[in-house]
């Protein structure tokens, strides 16, 4: 007989992630894949600033808090000393897209063997709901309330193809959490990831699309469905690197 | 042992790697820039790091990373530089990651000028950035002082767990002058980091964090840094007194200006004037017992001269308390004072306080 249990990467404590934000399902994803490539013991986790801060509670691995936005330069740090250790970053949007961007494009650039997690709600969340690189246009934020305004506001950033353009990156995807099939593919995609990180091969990156309800203002059940219809419109899916093509699926 | 020419910026750099430092990040700035191309040069011939950071901030920031994976660890900037580093070092201080960073100060504020300055003093020893905290600050005045210093700096850091910072006017930077260089250290004597993330391999894991977020516990834990700096400052407070024995007119200056001081207590004692001078080695802490001893005996005043419009004199006003006058001269914008302003100056607070006595 075949038991469930919850991934031995993530540990007990309680995740303080608001009702219907799929932060939770990506933490699963990530510590399921650490687990099942059995990377555990040699894993070093870089928690960013952001709603993801407390990440250093949940998954069960030495891990480090980084400033906002520095998340890219401290786990180029740690893996440049200790390079056959697997070092991964999660970050949401605020931090990674608008305060690191330095820090993001550069790790990107220079093609450092670690993994970043990359989470777009589109939304500050933590802080309360203010404008993010990542808002929609015509998305009500608390700093942009009658919507975002392209000439007030600019455009949302889209790191997957503005990473796309540096030679160095292995592997860069964006997935989505807002329904089953969308997650099972996610969990490829961060195993994925993982995987080449261990294997040596080089800079690897996933965006994953999360939900917030909170501060989009929605039910649960809504805001994954504005993600299914309207984020994926700004952020297409898709594989936008990958450098193994062409080998055989492991 | 013998002797070897060194500049000032690479006599850092080898204290720093003969005492186990294997991972150095940095960006270029004037005048440091001798630094990062060093490093660059001489960390892979010792299995070391080096990466050229996107910018200060990212530099401080990849210390974090390393020091805290229990690799000893190495940031360089200037001024300017050093500021945008404070947000990491903060992040360090709280999470109590031993590092080392060094400070070849050029004038400011602003962009200000690439000489010699001493501008970074209060941002070096009271703290920097945000928060309660201090770093340990060492102040060569020599290129053979910026090997040692920067050596002992590492072990300092991590008896400590506090950051260290190398406090150097560019003159000391630039300098180059006979180094006799210490040993290279076995990173087997280097005793083992227990509070290292460097992956858990099945034993309790490990966390670096500066987010303390219920006040019941952060204020433990800066009561604790606190402790820490008092046993900083009962243990390791450090000056060299130069002919302040008899001493009447105290002359204190750190870096390049306590070589010039010197000088100018040797001049004065030749022309009858009993001078001396206090060159404190710890900025932070800084070596009050010094100057109370002077102050308790011979000395009828004190000058401090800096490179700034008035810095450290505060903390020796703190450190004679009132019991002599303290009177300040200094030069900014990269201009390094000659003797003959110094002794001027010296004869002026002399006859001051002679005449308030």
């Amino acid at each position: 007989m075949k038991v469930f249990q919850k991934t031995k990467m993530l540990t007990d404590a309680h995740l303080h992630y608001c009702p219907g934000c799929t932060h939770g399902i990506v933490h699963r994803l990530v510590a399921e894949s650490i687990e099942e490539l059995g990377l555990q013991d040699k894993c070093i986790g870089v928690a960013p600033v952001g709603c993801a801060v407390f990440a250093y509670d949940y998954f069960n691995c030495d891990m480090q808090e980084a400033a906002h936005g520095r998340a890219p330069a401290v786990a180029t740090g740690i893996k440049r000393c200790l390079p056959d250790r697997t070092v991964f970053v999660y970050q949401g949007d605020g931090d990674l897209a608008s305060i690191g961007m330095a820090e993001t494009v550069h790790a990107a650039a220079r093609g450092e063997n670690i993994t970043i997690i990359f989470i777009n709600n589109s939304i500050y969340g933590m802080t309360g709901g203010q404008m993010a690189p990542t808002t929609l246009i015509g998305q009500k934020a608390t700093t942009c309330q009658n919507g975002r305004d392209p000439a007030v506001n600019g455009y949302p950033i889209r790191v997957c193809e503005l990473l796309a353009t540096l030679d160095a990156p292995y592997y860069i995807e964006r997935v989505s959490t807002h329904d089953v099939k969308h997650v099972m593919a996610a969990k490829k995609a961060i195993k994925k990831a993982l995987r080449f990180q261990s294997e040596g091969r080089g800079y690897t990156f996933v965006e994953v699309l999360v939900s917030c309800p909170t501060n989009w203002h929605m039910r649960p059940a809504e805001a994954l469905q504005f993600m299914g219809k309207e984020c994926v419109k700004t952020f297409p899916l898709g594989v936008y690197r990958d450098k193994s093509e062409g080998e055989a699926e492991v | 042992m013998s002797k070897i020419l060194l500049h000032g910026t690479e006599a850092i750099c080898e204290g720093a790697m003969r005492n186990g430092c294997r991972a150095f990040f940095g960006y270029p700035i004037t005048p440091q820039n001798e630094v990062p191309e060093y490093m660059s040069v001489q960390m892979p011939k010792i299995g070391g790091v080096f990466v050229q950071a996107e910018s200060e901030v990212a530099a401080i920031n990849m210390v974090y990373g390393a020091a805290g994976a229990g690799i000893r660890a190495m940031t360089s900037s200037s001024s300017p530089g050093v500021s945008l580093k404070q947000e990491g070092i903060s992040y360090i201080a709280c999470a109590r990651i031993p590092c080392v960073i060094v400070n070849i100060m050029r004038a400011g504020p602003g962009l200000g000028g690439i000489l010699p300055a001493q501008g970074d003093y209060f941002q070096a020893t009271k703290g920097g950035g945000h928060g309660d905290y201090h770093l340990i600050v060492l102040a060569p005045s020599t290129a053979q002082e910026a090997c040692d210093f920067t050596y002992r700096a590492f072990d300092l850091s991590d008896k400590y767990r506090v950051p260290a910072m190398i406090l150097a006017d560019g003159m000391i930077g630039q300098i180059m002058e006979p180094v006799e260089l210490p040993p290279m250290r076995d990173l087997k004597d280097i005793p083992e980091k227990q509070w290292a993330t460097s992956g858990h391999y099945g034993k309790e894991r490990r966390i670096l964090n500066s987010l303390i977020i219920k006040p019941e516990e952060l204020e433990p834990h800066v009561n604790e840094l606190q402790r820490t700096y008092d046993e900083i400052y009962a243990n390791e407070r450090k000056a060299e007194c130069y002919k302040t024995e008899d001493a009447e007119i105290v002359l204190t200056a750190y870096g390049t200006i306590a070589r010039i001081c010197k000088s100018v207590v040797d001049e004065l004692r030749m022309q009858g004037v009993k001078a001396g001078c206090i060159r404190p080695i710890t900025l932070y802490p800084f070596p009050d017992d010094a100057y109370a001893k002077c102050a308790a005996g011979a000395a009828k005043a004190f000058l401090s001269v800096e490179l700034s419009l008035g810095q450290m004199v505060e903390d020796v006003k703190l450190a004679v308390n009132g019991k002599k006058p303290v009177y300040f001269y200094g030069r900014t914008g990269g201009n390094v004072p000659e003797e003959a302003e110094i002794i001027e100056a010296a004869k002026n607070a002399l006859k001051k306080a002679e005449a308030v006595q």
